[in-house]
């Protein structure tokens, strides 16, 4: 299989985002958005082009998909340690470059619509086109190093485009929070990737994941404190992961970032960067399940657990509703860790990676719609609470329908595309870890209700004061809007496990219907609690919450995370750590510098005299010195 | 008597030149030089230098006295009382120049000079002579020399001293 | 050569004149009164060559003609030192010393 003309799909956004940048102030809007849509349609059509060759046509080989790769030497260390560039095609970077094109390819179409009327309209495009252009170079990425830039580079452009509306200070705090928090985690990346090709000779992701290779076989050979050196890499890794797919406790920076734009936050911190962190993990499945007898992936597992426990409970209290997608999809995100650190590798017992991988897919179309949905009732009623929202569903059909489907999408009920992918995750949770599992349900039925609690609270009920008449958001919003209905409808049906597995055999999954049946019902449970609470508007969610009352008040206060972290970046390493060194610097580092320059002015001063300028002086120094030379040779000489 | 009018001459000129050095106005101070110069004309003379006698009269006393005496009644109200140094300054000085005296003088008289008793006269043909000669000692070419750097001098002073294009360009500017 | 003077009486005059011009040299303010220390300086000069001349070379002419050129030289040096202090005269309205300061920069 050729897989050069899969080059063209990263590049092709590159060169809209360097067009739209370089041409920033002489590019029409009107131009820049049909150039942005333009540039992204062609690289969708052909990354569906090439999902559509590689799984049906010619990836698979003897029942196996061949990982296929091109790269060039870019920079060489020693004839084994090198840093390539190049693409690498494999199930799972497929399957992204299909999320990602879907995706963004209908945040493009939103956008132009969303965004109409925005000054900094082109500049919005060029932003997202970079973002799509990183995205791409991240899940094409042969090798650690490789991914790590374009890490970085969705890193910046997140950073961008959470701090879009500049002015704004909460945007501009959001962004710094966003980017500080995901460096902080990356530098564990950064140390585990240096670790890895420290001890095993190499970057490249072919080379690391055969379960053949030396990397995996000779695992145990370098121990540090007590894991193998190759355990505390992944870990670094997992916690570079866990940064940029908010895991717990690193999670804070995600539902700030809802300071972007709403299409923003639906590509961006819903649907493609976010599940970066997961992406990681599974790209690296092999080196992760190997090594350690799947220590780290016990570690990926419960992490996982927590966060989608974590960020369910918060979601239910959070008042605004972007914040609520965005706990939503905290929440999610840990599903999927919790499926890969829950699965098995080969065979039928891969089915957690597959079900991870499924979920990524799935939860990518009706998270993107949940948030392009929000975004449309945002665009109508000017407000992103749910105190200025109510009884919308009269005045946006179309935006009604659709938030609803995906809001039954992601509570899991069937036929949906949310019921298939997460049961996969309960049915391996289930065969692995109860306790897991136990978990996971709850949340199912946690997020079915706070779905439904934010999708009662906008479009039924009462209608409230409105400064216009909310009207249906125009085509360029709805028409999104509507595929990704459909496809929240369809995907589900999809035989993933077929494609995507980790050992790259597809197999037939089969539904479990005792554990789906269990699924669905406690997020028809959900609903039906939802349904009771928020339906209609009475005091059941204000009775509940004064009973819960201290829980209430610690969920709705994200259980103090932030003003924990403000507490001890603030309290303890500003005013212990570095206000000390800060005095030590200014007073000791600084004043020897001072004093030194201080001290050079000073004698300088002292000494200018000498060089007066006056002739006179001059001719006074001279002549005295040749008397003085006269002297010494008449008297002293001799 | 040709030994008192040495004297007199010496005694002048020492006294005439420490009045030109620190009188406090300018233009006593120009004749007082005038006045040095002359005694050291009257030097020339004594010693039978004619010749040199007379350029130093002519071009020293007359011609360098008549241009300073012009820029000083250019440059200065002549009841101008100049500013001195500061005395700690002038006493240093003193003291420096009277050290180099002390050293200049030990060292002449430590040295004995050789000197020839014959007494001759220096005639003006000799010198012109000498001066144009462009055989073995003759010194011709540092007479050229000394004429062009002459009048590579009086170019270079007139158009200093007219100035004019400098004051047109501080005229253009803004 | 003058009767009853010796080439010591002479060369000691020349250097007393000399060491005044130095003094007016570095004591005066003045660019005029400076120029006019030099002139007395070169003044002091001349007579020694024409004395050494006289004294112990009588019959070759070099001490004397040396001095012409330093007539000469000195006459051109203070043409063009008064020029330019008459030019600095129109530029600053001052031949202080220490008005011309600016030039050290």
């Amino acid at each position: 299989m050729n897989i050069s003309y899969i080059i063209l799909i990263p590049v092709i956004p590159l060169v809209v985002f360097l067009l739209l940048g370089i041409f920033n102030r002489k590019i029409k809007p009107s131009v820049s958005g049909y150039v942005g849509v333009f540039g992204l349609l062609v690289s969708a059509v052909l990354s569906f082009y090439a999902a559509f060759e590689y799984f049906f046509v010619l990836g698979k080989v003897d029942g196996v998909f061949q990982t296929l790769s091109e790269k060039i030497v870019w920079m060489n260390f020693t004839d084994s340690l090198h840093i390539d560039m190049g693409i690498l095609v494999d199930p799972i970077s497929v399957m992204m470059l299909v999320v990602v094109s879907t995706v963004s390819l209908m945040v493009h179409i939103y956008s132009r619509g969303y965004m109409h009327g925005d000054e900094g309209y082109t500049k919005f495009f060029a932003f997202l086109s970079l973002f799509t252009f990183s995205m791409y170079g991240l899940v094409l990425a042969t090798n650690l190093f490789q991914i790590y830039i374009f890490w970085e580079l969705v890193g910046v452009s997140s950073y961008l485009l959470i701090g879009y509306y500049y002015t704004k200070t909460s945007a501009i705090a959001a962004a710094k929070k966003a980017f500080i928090v995901t460096r902080f985690a990356d530098f564990g990346f950064l140390i585990g990737i240096l670790i890895i090709g420290y001890y095993t000779g190499t970057f490249d992701f072919e080379t690391l994941n055969n379960p053949e290779g030396s990397a995996i076989l000779n695992w145990a050979s370098y121990s540090f404190m007590g894991l193998s050196a190759l355990t505390w890499a992944l870990i670094l890794i997992f916690i570079g992961g866990a940064g940029k797919s908010a895991m717990f406790p690193l999670h804070i920076w995600l539902p700030d970032a809802m300071e972007g734009p709403t299409p923003v936050s639906a590509l961006i911190h819903a649907a493609t960067m976010v599940v970066a962190g997961v992406f990681l993990v599974a790209r690296l499945f092999p080196m992760y399940y190997f090594v350690d007898d799947g220590f780290v992936l016990q570690i990926v597992a419960y992490v996982g657990a927590f966060s989608a426990l974590f960020a369910a409970i918060i979601a239910i209290t959070q008042t605004d509703i972007k914040r609520v997608l965005a706990f939503s999809t905290m929440s999610q995100l840990g599903y999927m860790m919790l499926g890969l650190g829950v699965s098995g590798f080969e065979g039928h017992s891969g089915v957690g990676y597959m079900a991870s991988m499924f979920h990524l897919f799935t939860h990518a179309m009706f998270k993107a719609l949940l948030f392009l949905g929000a975004g449309s009732v945002i665009h109508a009623v000017h407000s992103n609470f749910l105190k200025d929202m109510g009884g919308l569903r009269k005045y946006m059909p179309i935006t009604n329908i659709t938030f609803l489907i995906a809001a039954l999408a992601i509570a899991g009920v069937p036929p949906l595309a949310g019921f298939w992918s997460k049961d996969e995750i309960l049915v391996a949770a289930y065969e692995h870890n109860r306790l897991i599992y136990y978990i996971g349900v709850f949340v199912a039925g946690l997020t079915a209700f706070y779905m439904f609690r934010i999708y009662f609270g906008i479009f039924w009920g009462k209608d409230r004061l409105y400064h216009h008449k909310p009207k249906e958001s125009p085509l360029s919003m709805t028409f999104p809007l509507l595929v990704l209905a459909f496809l929240s409808i369809t995907v589900g049906f999809i035989p993933f496990s077929e494609f995507v597995t980790p050992d790259k055999m597809g197999f037939t999954a089969h539904l479990n219907y005792p554990l789906a049946a269990i699924a669905s019902a406690v997020g028809l449970i959900g609903i039906a609690t939802a349904w009771v609470f928020y339906k209609k508007e009475n005091q059941l969610g204000d009775i509940w919450a004064n009973r819960f009352g201290m829980l209430y008040k610690w969920t709705s206060n994200k259980f103090y995370f932030d003003e924990i972290y403000m507490f001890i970046a603030k309290k303890i390493f500003f005013k212990r750590v570095s206000e000390p060194f800060a005095k030590f610097d200014r007073k000791y580092v600084d004043g020897t510098m001072v004093g030194i320059g201080n001290t050079t002015v000073a004698t300088s001063r002292k000494i200018k005299g000498l060089q007066s300028g006056r002739v006179q002086d001059y001719a006074f120094a001279f002549i005295g010195g040749a008397v003085i030379i006269g002297l010494i040779f008449i008297y002293l000489w001799t | 008597m040709e030994r008192i009018l040495f004297y007199i001459l010496a005694l002048s000129m020492v006294g005439f030149a420490i009045a030109a050095v620190s009188s406090r106005k300018m233009l006593r101070s120009v004749i007082y030089l005038l006045f040095v110069l002359v005694g050291v004309a009257g030097l020339f003379f004594l010693i039978d230098y004619n010749f040199l006698a007379a350029i130093q009269l002519t071009v020293y006393a007359g011609g360098i006295i008549v241009l300073i005496i012009f820029s000083v009644l250019l440059v200065h109200h002549i009841e101008l009382k100049l500013e001195m140094a500061k005395p700690k300054r002038r006493i240093l000085t003193g003291i420096l120049c009277l050290l180099g005296i002390g050293v200049f003088i030990s060292t002449i008289y430590s040295h004995s000079f050789d000197v020839v008793g014959e007494h001759t006269t220096t005639l003006t043909s000799d010198i012109g002579k000498r001066l144009l000669s462009v055989e073995d000692g003759g010194f011709i070419l540092p007479f050229e020399v000394i004429s062009v750097l002459l009048l590579a001098a009086m170019i270079g002073a007139i158009i200093i001293a007219k100035g004019k294009k400098l004051n047109e360009k501080t005229k253009d500017l803004p | 050569m003058i009767e009853g003077i010796s080439i010591y009486d002479i060369l000691t005059l020349t250097t007393i004149l000399f060491f005044i011009g130095v003094y007016g040299f570095l004591t005066r303010k003045n660019l005029i009164s400076i120029l006019i220390s030099v002139e007395m300086i070169l003044n002091a000069s001349v007579v020694n060559f024409v004395v050494i001349n006289k004294y112990l070379y009588p019959d070759i002419l070099q001490g004397t003609l040396f001095s012409i050129f330093i007539i000469a030289v000195a006459a051109a040096e203070t043409a063009l030192a008064v020029a330019i202090i008459i030019n600095l005269y129109r530029q600053i309205s001052s031949v202080e010393v220490k008005d011309t300061e600016v030039m050290k920069f």
